[in-house]
């Protein structure tokens, strides 16, 4: 079959919104930005355990370490499923972490910032895995179909973990003043963090318009990031605080809030490797690698040890 | 009032907490994804555990109280004032869970000698007299059979890996060794609560020297036997631990988290 034939066919496929499965053919392109969005998620998820780790050895009551741990755990098993789908596409998972090491990929910026009080706990879950979930809920309907089945069951966890997140926060904002200030300075600390987690502008952002044709993605970075701000300003009235922006105003004709300028040059200086803790992050995860090789080659040495006895038994 | 089974039961209690909170420190960085789920997941089940003992505990240290007359709320005893407020000479935890995580290596001897101890202690438990404390027991039976079945495959797999991981295991045997004695060493409270200590380490034993050969590992004869943690005399680790553990509920006295 002719290269046309084959991607009119597969443009077909995703107009109709037929899923892409890992056997069909598919255009290198369309391969290599899956693969770096499935890993670069995958390796969000993964880093994302640290700022949260940071908190559980201090978790100020049994219940609440017991559902800490948990969210973090569950962030490492939506690695999993993400590193699987990535598999599908035929890269491994030790290509994928060994980019990961070297600095070559990316994950997202968001957990370059410390987790500095106890309410920063509620603060990531509310806002960071608010923001997470917008994208996420997108990308159950996204054209690859080992990633939007990943998705849909890593929404479900990620919608609680959010909820935890506010509820974390809410009894903070009902305690004493000590804990209303800290629940506020949390909010102020990852407001605009959490903004940036959509990316760049439209007008700014490269290698959107394949994407939405591609039906990898299937909203823009702006649309989403309204939407949460949408959402986020309502709910926070709840908790009684206040968002730190004082041009945020609901805008009637738009239907919409209106909002601050993002502070753009941060957003690149975290991207560039400058954020308050990307050296920290990149070092954790390194340490965990070199320190458990001892441990991944003795589990080799002893499988291929078991397996050569069996045969011998057999022979 | 029961003392002895209150002290029990917090025994019991500091002693899956401890472990927990040592277990979870892997948690985002476990040698590989898998396994850090598995120790996180152990470490919740642990946790679980203790939270049932301390409640348990809370409601028997309350009852005088409660059938008093009125009272503060505040006095009241719960799982999170004895896990929070307590001190190092007040915990009752075992000597071995409250040692550092020097490498994946220990961590996995520290759970496997844990679990087999606690397999063996909870099936007797689960004829206790008491019946919460059997029912707890009981309940947890499920899950540790799965440590001890967990942690068995990886002592194996580590002592009969690579050289280096052999290595390893030895030197987890050898930092070990003095901290496992303290099982079967009665402390006051244990007494009245009629646990055959004599099956136990045999049982014990038995198991761990079945799993021993087949990771190739010198079982340690010559052993000293710590003790002093069932009654409060700890290692210098433990103060660190509470230190850490404990500083909200220290820092903001009667909050609610
Ligand atoms: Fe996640
Ligand atoms: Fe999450």
């Amino acid at each position: 079959m002719q290269l046309q034939d084959l991607e009119k066919i597969f443009q077909d496929k995703i107009d109709k919104e037929i899923k892409i499965e890992p056997k069909d053919w598919m255009p290198d392109a369309y391969r290599k930005t899956n693969i770096r969005q499935i890993s670069q998620h995958a390796h969000s998820e993964v880093v994302g355990m640290l700022p949260e780790g940071n908190w559980i050895s201090r978790a100020p009551s049994l219940k609440r370490k017991a559902i800490l741990i948990a969210k973090v755990q569950d962030e490492a098993g939506h690695g999993l499923y993400l590193y699987s789908s990535a598999e599908t596409l035929g890269t491994s998972r030790d290509e994928m972490l060994e980019q990961l090491l070297s600095g070559k990929a990316k994950y997202s910026s968001i957990f370059n910032y410390p987790t500095l009080t106890w309410a920063d706990m509620g603060a990531v879950g509310w806002l960071v895995d608010g923001a997470a979930i917008l994208n996420q809920v997108m990308l159950c309907r996204t054209s690859y179909g080992p990633y939007a089945r990943a998705m849909v069951r890593i929404c479900k966890e990620e919608s609680f973990h959010q909820r935890q997140g506010f509820e974390t926060l809410l009894v903070l904002s009902k305690g004493t003043d000590e804990q209303k200030a800290m629940c506020q300075d949390a909010i102020n600390r990852w407001w605009w963090p959490s903004l940036m987690m959509f990316g760049p502008r439209d007008s700014e952002s490269t290698n959107s318009d394949q994407s939405v044709k591609w039906k990898i993605k299937r909203k823009t970075n702006d649309e989403l990031r309204q939407q949460f701000i949408d959402m986020i300003a309502e709910q926070v009235k709840v908790l009684g605080m206040t968002l730190p922006d004082d041009k945020l105003k609901w805008n009637e004709e738009r239907k919409h809030y209106d909002f601050g300028e993002i502070d753009w040059d941060e957003f690149w200086a975290v991207v560039k490797g400058n954020g308050p803790c990307n050296k920290q992050r990149l070092d954790a995860r390194k340490k965990a690698h070199a320190d458990g090789a001892w441990v991944r080659e003795a589990a080799l040495a002893h499988a291929a040890k078991k397996k050569n006895r069996q045969l011998q038994k057999v022979a | 009032m029961n003392q002895n089974l209150i002290d029990y039961t917090l025994h019991l209690a500091d002693t899956t907490l401890i472990l927990a909170q040592r277990n979870s420190e892997w948690c985002g960085h476990g040698p590989i994804l898998e396994q850090d789920i598995a120790i996180t997941n152990i470490s919740l089940d642990l946790i679980g555990q203790s939270r049932n003992f301390y409640q348990y505990a809370a409601a028997l240290i309350n009852l005088p109280i409660t059938i008093g007359t009125a009272n503060n709320p505040a006095d009241l005893a719960t799982e999170d004032s004895l896990a929070y407020l307590r001190t190092e000479r007040e915990f009752k935890n075992l000597l071995l869970v409250e040692q550092p995580n020097v490498d994946w290596g220990q961590t996995i001897l520290r759970q496997f000698y844990f679990s087999v101890y606690q397999l063996y202690l909870f099936q007797q438990l689960q004829n206790c007299k008491d019946e919460q404390l059997a029912a707890i027991a009981t309940k947890a039976l499920k899950e540790i059979t799965y440590h001890v079945r967990w942690s068995s495959e990886w002592v194996i797999r580590l002592g009969d890996g690579t050289a280096e991981s052999h290595q390893r295991m030895l030197a987890a045997i050898e930092e070990l060794k003095n901290y496992t004695g303290e099982f079967f060493i009665a402390a006051g409270y244990e007494t009245p609560m009629g646990i055959d200590f004599a099956l136990l380490k045999q049982q014990w034993e038995e198991k761990t020297k079945a799993v021993f050969e087949e990771a190739t590992l010198p079982y340690p004869e010559k052993t000293f036997n710590q003790s002093g943690g069932k009654t409060g005399t700890h290692t210098e680790h433990l103060g660190y631990i509470l230190a850490e553990m404990q500083y909200l509920q220290r820092t903001y006295p009667g909050a609610e988290w």
